[in-house]
């Protein structure tokens, strides 16, 4: 210890002291400052560039999920659609089938009552004509009953012959 | 990738040889016998460790010519004294600045008359006043010189980043040492709320006594974080930070242990804040001894090399001279890790929140 004291040189503590402040004063300025700045400016740098694509990767990931999930619902509707198209075609179909046998009844029928009215008809214009005929023949059959029993038969044969039932 | 390893390898080799040749021209040309030359050894580095006022590079023994660069001498006596140390002519004459006469002994400078008269007293003890002595030493020199190359080596790594956020060229090797100081020391020590404000002091620090400590294993042969005085300013540094920044739960912690009985707290108050001078006594003290040990180990392993007159002892020596050699570039990273890594440790304490605490 002793010996120590004795080595110890105040001149060589003064330069030390003073050479060692000068070099920290100009490494820090010239050293320090800009290397610590750049580097943490670089480590910073660096950290954003990983964020920013890791937060480009996440969004790709969103995109990519929203385009499945739009796909996905755009199937779904268009499921939706078809189905519905499909039953509203077979409701067309199957009232237009109904309404046609309708139709059809109904023109059947207006058709039957028709025929029906024309028979009648036929029926009275036929009646007409036979009792016509029945009194032309009776015209005639009175005309002639005086002269001859004979002639009286022939006559009545040759007006039946006459009448055409058409 | 090839380039850069055979790059590392070359350093290491030449970072694991340098203390033989640094030792070995300080230790070289001795044929005397062993006891001599084991006094001389003992000698040499003992004077490797202390401090110098030239830069001593060899000693050529049998012509007496000491091969050193000269470094400027500054006293304060009489106002400013400065001269160049190659007055003394390696402490063999006195010299004369301004009519006062100095005499350089054992590294250290003595005011003497004109003949350069030493008085001692009863205990040996040289009695002439000494100077305050601001000398660039070598140690200083050695500051001066690898701070100088610490700003060029970090101002390109600042300035790499001109063009865009990545390092080029010598910032790329550079950089990963500024982010260790920060990802290993700083944030885990400190609490990512306040590391910022340390990080200018840890990073010096680091790579200070690191470069330093590797500067100490060249054949250079210098020892600046091997001297107390050097240690001392860098510790007294982190406890002026600690103090000035601490927040009020440091006191608290110190004055008032928070979650201990009353009469505990009164015992505990005057051993932390004991505390608060150990830590960087601490740390003064462990660096100091680690860099001074490694070298005290290095030269006396390199200075056995020269006593034994023996191949196998000589191989064997060079082997562990080698291992050692390869131990203590691992021991100057650990210093500067431990040193830095410590301070912040103590940041840490002095910022600390409540609610951080236990």
């Amino acid at each position: 210890m002793e010996k120590l004291i004795s080595e110890f040189s105040v001149g060589l503590f003064f330069w030390q002291t003073l050479l060692f402040l000068t070099l920290l004063f100009l490494l820090r300025k010239y050293a320090w400052k800009p290397t610590l700045d750049a580097v943490n400016e670089r480590e910073r740098s660096i950290e954003e560039a990983l964020e920013q694509a890791e937060q480009a990767r996440n969004e790709l990931k969103n995109l990519k999920e929203s385009n499945n999930a739009l796909l996905n619902e755009a199937r779904e509707e268009r499921d939706v659609l078809m189905k519905e198209a499909r039953t509203m075609k077979n409701e067309i179909i199957n009232e237009a089938k109904n309404k046609a046998k309708e139709d059809a009844e109904k023109i059947i029928t207006s058709a039957r009552e028709e025929i029906k009215n024309e028979k009648n008809k036929a029926i009275e214009e036929l009646k007409n004509q036979v009792a016509d005929f029945s009194f032309e023949i009776a015209e005639k059959v009175i005309a002639q009953k005086l002269n001859d029993a004979d002639k009286q038969n022939e006559m009545v044969t040759s007006a039946l012959n006459e009448i055409n039932f058409n | 990738m090839m380039r850069d390893k055979i790059c590392f390898f070359l350093i290491t080799l030449t970072l694991v040889l340098a203390p033989f040749f640094g030792g070995a021209s300080e230790v070289n040309e001795h044929g005397a016998d062993s006891v001599s030359l084991r006094d001389e050894i003992k000698q040499d580095i003992l004077h490797h460790l202390q401090d110098a006022h030239d830069f001593h590079l060899f000693t050529d023994e049998e012509t007496g010519t000491h091969v050193s660069m000269p470094l400027p001498i500054i006293l304060l006596d009489d106002g400013l004294q400065v001269f160049m140390s190659s007055a003394f002519h390696h402490g063999e004459s006195v010299a004369e600045s301004n009519g006062n006469f100095y005499f350089l002994h054992h590294n250290h400078i003595y005011k003497t008359d004109a003949e350069g008269t030493l008085n001692y007293d009863d205990n040996h003890h040289i009695t002439n006043a000494s100077p305050l002595d601001f000398s660039i030493t070598k140690s200083v020199f050695s500051v001066i010189v690898f701070s100088l190359i610490l700003f060029l080596l970090f101002k390109a790594l600042g300035d790499s980043y001109k063009n865009g956020l990545v390092a080029r060229g010598i910032g790329k090797f550079l950089e990963p040492l500024v982010i260790f100081v920060r990802d290993e020391i700083a944030v885990p020590n400190i609490g990512k709320k306040h590391y910022r404000k340390y990080m200018s002091y840890l990073l010096t620090v680091f790579v200070f006594i690191w470069f330093i400590n590797l500067a100490g294993l060249t054949p250079l042969g210098i020892n600046v974080t091997g001297n107390i005085a050097v240690t001392f300013a860098l510790a007294i540094m982190t406890f002026l930070i600690t103090q000035l920044t601490a927040k009020g739960y440091y006191w608290k912690h110190i004055f008032w242990m928070p979650g201990v009985p009353v009469p505990m707290k009164i015992i505990l108050a005057p051993i932390e804040l004991l505390g608060v001078f150990i830590k960087p006594f601490a740390l003064m003290i462990r660096l100091y001894a680690n860099i001074s040990a490694g070298h005290i180990v290095l030269m006396s392993l390199i200075g056995l090399l020269f006593i034994f007159n023996n191949w196998f002892a000589r191989g064997a020596f060079l082997g562990l001279t080698l291992f050692l050699s390869i131990i203590e570039l691992l021991v100057a990273f650990l210093q500067a890790y431990i040193f830095t890594m410590l301070t912040a440790l103590y940041f840490g304490f002095a910022v600390e929140e409540h609610d951080e605490h236990h």
